[in-house]
Parts: C-alpha cells; sequence; structure tokens
C-alpha cells in the first residue's frame, strides 16, 4: 500500500506546474490548460485524504470539481474565442483593458 | 507492485506536465494534457478509487480535451507566442515564485498529519458509497450542480451567437 503522503507530495507538485504554467505562458489556451491541471492536483489530494480517512466524500467532493471544472471550460473557451474574433490575435499581455 | 504503478504514474503525470508547460505548439500542449489527465486517472485507480477514475477518462480525457483541440483549430494559433516578450524579466521572476510555494507545501506535508497509518480501516464502499452520499447528504449541492451546467450552457450560446 502507497502512502497517502506520496499522493499528497504529487499533487503539490502537480499543481506548482500549473502555477508555473500559468505565469511563464503567454496563450490563453495553455494558461487554461494549466489550470485544469491545477484542478487535477487538488482532486488527487482530496481523493488520497478521502482515502486515508476512510470516506467517500472526497470522491463527492471531486465529483463536484470536476462538474465546475467542466462549465468552466465551456464558458472559458468561449470567451477566448469571441476574444480573438474581436482582436484576431491571441496574447493574455495584451488583454490589458476590462472593456474598449 | 503497488509502489511500482505509483511510480509510473507519476512520472508520466510530471513529465506531460512538464511537456505542456514547454512546448510552444498549444496541440503539442493538448495532447500533453490528455497523457496527463489519463495517468492521473490511473492514480485514482490505484488509489481503489474507481469512480473518480471513470469519471476522469469520460470528463476530462473524454469531453474537456476534445473542447481544447477543436478551440485550438478554430482559432488558428502557432503564432502568438514568437516574437519579443515584452514581460520577459517578469517570467524568469515565476520559477522562484513558484519554487518558494512548493517549498511551503513540502513544509505543510511535513507538519499535517499524515505521519503514520490512517484510522482504522473499513473498507469504503467504492460507488456504492459515494452515489449514496450523493444522493442524500449531498443533494443540493448535486442539484445546484446541474443548475451551474444550464447555466454555463446558456452563457456559451449566448456568447458563441454574439455578432463579431
Amino acid at each position: 500500500m502507497v502512502p497517502e503522503s506520496y499522493y499528497v507530495a504529487l499533487s503539490a507538485v502537480l499543481f506548482s506546474m500549473g502555477v508555473l504554467g500559468v505565469l511563464v505562458r503567454r496563450n490563453p489556451l495553455v494558461i487554461f490548460m494549466s489550470i485544469e491541471m491545477m484542478l487535477n492536483a487538488a482532486n488527487v489530494a482530496l481523493v488520497a485524504f478521502g482515502q486515508r480517512y476512510n470516506t467517500a466524500e472526497g470522491q463527492v467532493l471531486v465529483f463536484f470539481v470536476m462538474c465546475v471544472a467542466a462549465a468552466e471550460v465551456a464558458v472559458g473557451l468561449a470567451i477566448i474565442v469571441v476574444i480573438f474574433r474581436l482582436r484576431r490575435r491571441l496574447s493574455v499581455d495584451e488583454l490589458s483593458l476590462m472593456r474598449w | 507492485m503497488q509502489l511500482g504503478a505509483f511510480v509510473i504514474l507519476a512520472v508520466l503525470v510530471v513529465g506531460s506536465a512538464a511537456g505542456l508547460i514547454l512546448k510552444r505548439n498549444p496541440i503539442h500542449g493538448a495532447l500533453f494534457l490528455v497523457v496527463n489527465l489519463a495517468s492521473v486517472a490511473g492514480l485514482y485507480l490505484t488509489l481503489r478509487a474507481e469512480f473518480p477514475a471513470t469519471a476522469q477518462a469520460i470528463v476530462y480525457a473524454g469531453a474537456i480535451a476534445v473542447l481544447f483541440v477543436f478551440a485550438i483549430m478554430v482559432l488558428i494559433p502557432g503564432k502568438e507566442e514568437t516574437g519579443p516578450d515584452p514581460l520577459r524579466g517578469q517570467r524568469w521572476l515565476a520559477v522562484p515564485v513558484v519554487g518558494v510555494f512548493l517549498l511551503l507545501s513540502g513544509l505543510i506535508l511535513r507538519s499535517a498529519a499524515l505521519k503514520g497509518p490512517g484510522p482504522a480501516a473499513h473498507v469504503p464502499g467504492g460507488i456504492e458509497a459515494v452515489g449514496r452520499l450523493l444522493f442524500t447528504d449531498y443533494l443540493f449541492p448535486f442539484e445546484v450542480t446541474s443548475f451551474l451546467l444550464l447555466a454555463a450552457i446558456v452563457g456559451v450560446l449566448t456568447l458563441a451567437k454574439r455578432k463579431a
């Protein structure tokens, strides 16, 4: 049996790599994928803790996180497509205005 | 045996995450993301959590990855991360920041209640226990989830149909 702390450590590493992706990359699509990775890292930690304390509540929380992630991806990608239609370019550094 | 499976999956997860961050082409990033999500599903299986594993394979590696690939196809990418980077110095700053973050989470890991074996094991009932919880204690959040998904559908439709 692998100790749960290994899973939590892996989750921390995965989350940090997601943070790095969000901070380093300029393409909003890649930033989005990194955010998905961070949500996944949280899910791994939730499942690991749930299994450690012998409860299924961690898996229930994972279900909710997945629903929120699905909704977030759909809305976020739609926003990115609209921005691309308006500006014909995709770089988060240029999107510094709330409106114009 | 289990440790071996964990190590293989962990290497896959971290490697594909690194690929996602390092590759310039977003379609490569999307494929690395698929590998990442699939290996996380494998991790759930090694934790004996079948429901998250199947949901991960269907929702993430299926639907969300396809959505990403579609968006990349629509957006004709590949030219947005070329050219001089106006914020290059700030980007290098991200590496020590993430290092500090990782250090902090490592400290939390060492201090948290993760030492030693967990409480006495009665085997959690897998999918059955999850479903029982979902439709009793978590019934209201479950219904709110359906409302959230509906709101997302309506929002995406209004955004996508708007004239540019």
